[in-house]
């Protein structure tokens, strides 16, 4: 996902390129290939059955992470502000709006189809459905498909609230899948993809848990968003997606082998001192130098939230080709931040343990109040429950003008003298070795 | 002091009590009643009442609390709503009330109920969400089973059944409330001397305090009070405000733009009670179906609500026009995603459709209303000047 040029590169990496690339180049040939072109979100995605009727989807929140890394971000942004909209909200959806005001240009620098429907499943977000409700206003005419999740306001999913959803696929959304793209909805095809869904879930969840391994042969929150998750959204369900991720899991064996640590785009990180668990998204105008702040120091992201907003698999949950629409439902409302607060304190206590970890970080982001909101009270929880230390910093998605560089560095190093008081103190202890 | 100041003054105390006095005496002076707090905007309280509880809005601290716990749980780009009821819930306000609602307004609220949660306060802390499909056999059902969470929540603590007369009359009851809202408002339309738009914020703020019994009767008197002319006509614009149904805003805010020359004939700032527009059927056998059918079809236009096919903008402006306003104010409080995400769409519409407006955001403690007060004095003026 992340274009890290001049970065050192595994084969898994150039792969997951060569696709994304493969992807937004389809995309730019939509009207001459006559692909329907779906836009929708990578929270709670239906990315299968958009797939199982050969249509493209296109994500929004892809395309602004990506202006973001290549510095178009600030002046898109600035042109939504232009129209109107507030400083103060969330900037994804304005980088989107100014990315459309500006021709519509994708990452790789192809035009990106208009949308032939707009498919609305706000999973996890509030923000997703006003986004809609201006896009639908940007793309007149357009048909709008609206997928409301239910959120895990009781920790756990309802049978009703499943039934609430294969409802709505039923009746709202499957039928406008079939006016757009002129196919009639073959169940059977997309419990075939689900087959591979599954299979890649399981794979995938084997990569992220190589993490509790010490050294860790990855690292589960910049690697995980570069190139470990991406493939998930566009590609699940695929045959392709399959193929990646045992690629991938060969190659992360391989530096379990020979006792590797994670690829940072210098190469190998050596020495491995602080290992952490990061909660909320990550910064994408400064990508590789936040990164790069974390791995001159030695500090690895052992476990990430940020990895599950496309879905907790390790808690679990796998597509099932027996049940279609009942998993896509369930799949939905177990994103990350569709889970209530106790669960997702719940979660990440759990990573804190099971992966050894030495902190817990949080990167609190201006635009997200679906992370940000409860995060103070979050941080104090994992505090009381682990004892490990924790740490917080402040950034945003795609407005650089909320990333201080200096500001972030400086609290990362005294975070990590703090971190590195605490090993003196256990080793003196005979706590650890 | 004349009867219609008396009412004034008592729904200003009870309106910003955050010790929330009356409900607490309400409460003791009963068998198994209990005291549900719900945030902006909407439940439907007829259900609470049914199962002998009162619903007691909780809109905030505004700025009659110091926040000084509170600012440590939020970061300073979130809104400013929860820190006052975080720092209302750890200093006791909220103790006395059994369980509190949170319902489906944006991620802050809905977070908020985690945190309730987290730190077990009331007997349930309930996230109340808004189905966003509007099919009766999908999106009704679905909001049928959000409120039988609610009822179940209730009974649970005081055992009573909220059975087909008791919803029918609590029904009924807020049917009354609503329609005297109503009048209040379309008297003010006509002559909105009679009554400032600060003192109807008062008066309808105080409603979510106390028993809708003792509100209506409250309701029913201030109706006949400005029945009759009172006070002097002005040369002031007529403005509708829009955007502030949440956090609200301070009433030096209020206080400001009227000051400024403006007569705020319509507003949003207590969205919840005017929800549902128009009666609700109160002789139906099934009641909870009643309630579904008026919020699937007689919802008023709200951030709250995906609204395609039905677009808020377009609602804005035919209650402009309807209200025979001069321009809308857009007021909403800073960080406040669902209002200033809402903004742009709902400007282009006034734009198109030649309704003058000016935006402002604010916290619900800002103090300073200089600026305010003179970009609605040059809004009111500039309105003068050429329409
Ligand atoms: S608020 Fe957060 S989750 Fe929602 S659209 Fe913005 S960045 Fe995404
Ligand atoms: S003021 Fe806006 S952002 Fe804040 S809690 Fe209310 S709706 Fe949410």
């Amino acid at each position: 996902m992340a274009d890290l040029k001049d970065a050192i590169k595994e084969k898994s990496m150039n792969l997951q390129k060569e696709m994304l690339a493969k992807q937004f180049h389809d995309l730019s040939q939509a009207n001459e290939t006559g692909k329907k072109v779906v836009y929708t979100f990578v929270p709670g995605n239906l990315t299968e059955l958009i797939l199982s009727f050969d249509m493209l989807p296109v994500y929004p929140e892809i395309n602004a992470l990506q202006s973001g890394m290549r510095k178009k971000s600030a002046d898109y942004i600035k042109d939504a502000e232009k129209m109107g909209f507030s400083e103060d909200v969330c900037t994804y959806v304005k980088c989107d709006i100014g990315m459309m005001l500006n021709g519509n240009i994708g990452p790789t620098g192809e035009k990106l189809p208009s949308p032939d429907l707009l498919l609305l499943s706000y999973t996890g977000c509030f923000t997703f459905m006003k986004w809609f409700e201006n896009l639908e206003r940007l793309y007149p005419g357009v048909p709008v498909a609206m997928l409301h999740t239910p959120y895990q306001e009781e920790g756990k999913i309802a049978q009703e609230q499943v039934d609430y959803m294969v409802k709505q696929l039923k009746e709202e959304v499957i039928p406008k899948m079939e006016q757009v793209s002129g196919k009639k909805f073959d169940p059977q095809r997309l419990s075939g993809m689900l087959e591979n869904s599954a299979r890649a879930e399981d794979l995938l969840v084997k990569v992220l848990e190589s993490a509790k391994n010490v050294p860790t042969p990855i690292d589960a929150y910049f690697a995980g968003v570069y190139y470990i998750g991406p493939i998930f959204t566009a590609f699940r369900g695929t045959a392709e997606a399959v193929n990646y991720y045992h690629e991938l899991w060969e190659e992360v064996q391989e530096r379990m082998r020979r006792g590797l640590g994670p690829v940072t785009p210098e190469g190998e990180l050596k020495e491995q001192k602080y290992r952490l668990v990061m909660e909320g998204p990550p910064n994408w105008t400064n990508f590789r130098e936040f990164w790069k702040i974390f791995y001159d120091m030695g500090a690895v992201i052992v476990a990430s939230s940020y990895t599950k907003v496309g879905g907790v698999y390790d808690l679990g949950f796998r597509h099932d080709p027996k049940e279609p629409l009942e998993s896509l439902s369930r799949y939905c409302m177990g994103c990350y931040t569709n889970m209530n607060l106790p669960q997702r304190v719940g979660l990440l206590e759990k990573y804190v343990k099971e992966y050894k970890a030495d902190g817990f970080l949080i990167n609190s982001i201006k635009s997200c109040n679906s992370f940000s909101a409860g995060q103070l009270m979050i941080m104090r929880e994992i505090e009381q429950r682990s004892g490990v230390p924790v740490g917080f910093l402040e950034s945003d998605l795609v407005d650089p003008r909320y990333f201080s560089y200096a500001n972030i560095k400086n609290r990362l190093e005294s975070y990590f003298q703090m971190l590195e008081q605490r090993k003196i103190i256990l080793r003196q202890e005979g706590v650890i070795a | 002091m004349d009867r219609l100041t008396e009412i004034v003054k008592k729904a200003e105390t009870l309106a910003f009590d955050l010790h929330f006095t009356a409900a607490r005496a309400w409460k003791q002076s009963g068998d198994h009643r209990v005291l549900v707090g719900y945030l902006p905007i909407y439940v439907p309280r007829e259900i609470i009442h049914a199962s002998n509880g009162l619903p007691v809005g909780i809109m905030g601290a505004g700025d009659r609390k110091q926040i000084i716990k509170g600012d440590a749980y939020y970061q300073s780009y979130i809104c400013h709503l929860p820190r006052g009821i975080i720092e209302m819930a750890l200093d006791d306000n909220l103790n006395d009330m059994d369980g509190f609602l949170f319902p489906a307004i944006c991620d802050c609220i809905r977070n908020l109920s985690g945190m309730f949660k987290l730190s077990s306060k009331g007997k349930f802390q309930r996230y109340f969400d808004y189905p966003q499909n509007f099919d009766p056999a999908i999106g009704g059902i679905f909001y049928r089973q959000e409120m039988e969470k609610i009822l179940a929540d209730i009974r649970a603590i005081n055992g009573q059944e909220a059975n087909v007369e008791k919803l029918n009359h609590a029904i009924g009851l807020y049917n009354r409330n609503r329609e005297l809202i109503e009048m209040i408002y379309s008297i003010r339309q006509e002559y909105p001397w009679r009554l400032s738009g600060l003192d109807t914020y008062y008066i309808l703020r105080a409603g979510i305090t106390i028993p809708v019994e003792e509100h209506n009767a409250m309701l029913e008197e201030v109706v006949d009070l400005i029945g009759e002319e009172r006070g002097e006509p002005m040369d002031n614009i007529r403005v509708v405000i829009t955007g502030s149904f949440c956090e609200q805003p301070p009433t030096g805010l209020i206080k400001s733009i009227e000051m400024a020359g403006c007569y705020i004939v319509d507003d949003d700032f207590m969205l919840g009670s005017r929800w549902i527009q128009g009666k609700i059927n109160n002789t139906s056998k099934d009641p909870l179906e009643a309630l579904c059918d008026a919020y699937l079809n007689q919802s008023t236009f709200s951030s709250a609500y995906y609204d395609v096919g039905n677009p808020k903008g377009k609602r804005l402006v035919e209650l402009v026009k309807s209200r025979n306003a001069d321009g809308v104010i857009f007021s909403a409080a800073s960080f406040c995603d669902p209002a200033l995400l809402d903004r742009p769409l709902m400007q282009k519409e006034c734009d198109d459709s030649g309704i003058p407006h000016i935006n402002f955001q604010y916290h619900e403690n800002t103090g300073q209303f200089k600026v305010i007060k003179e970009q609605a004095g040059t809004f009111s003026d500039s309105i003068k000047l050429w329409v």
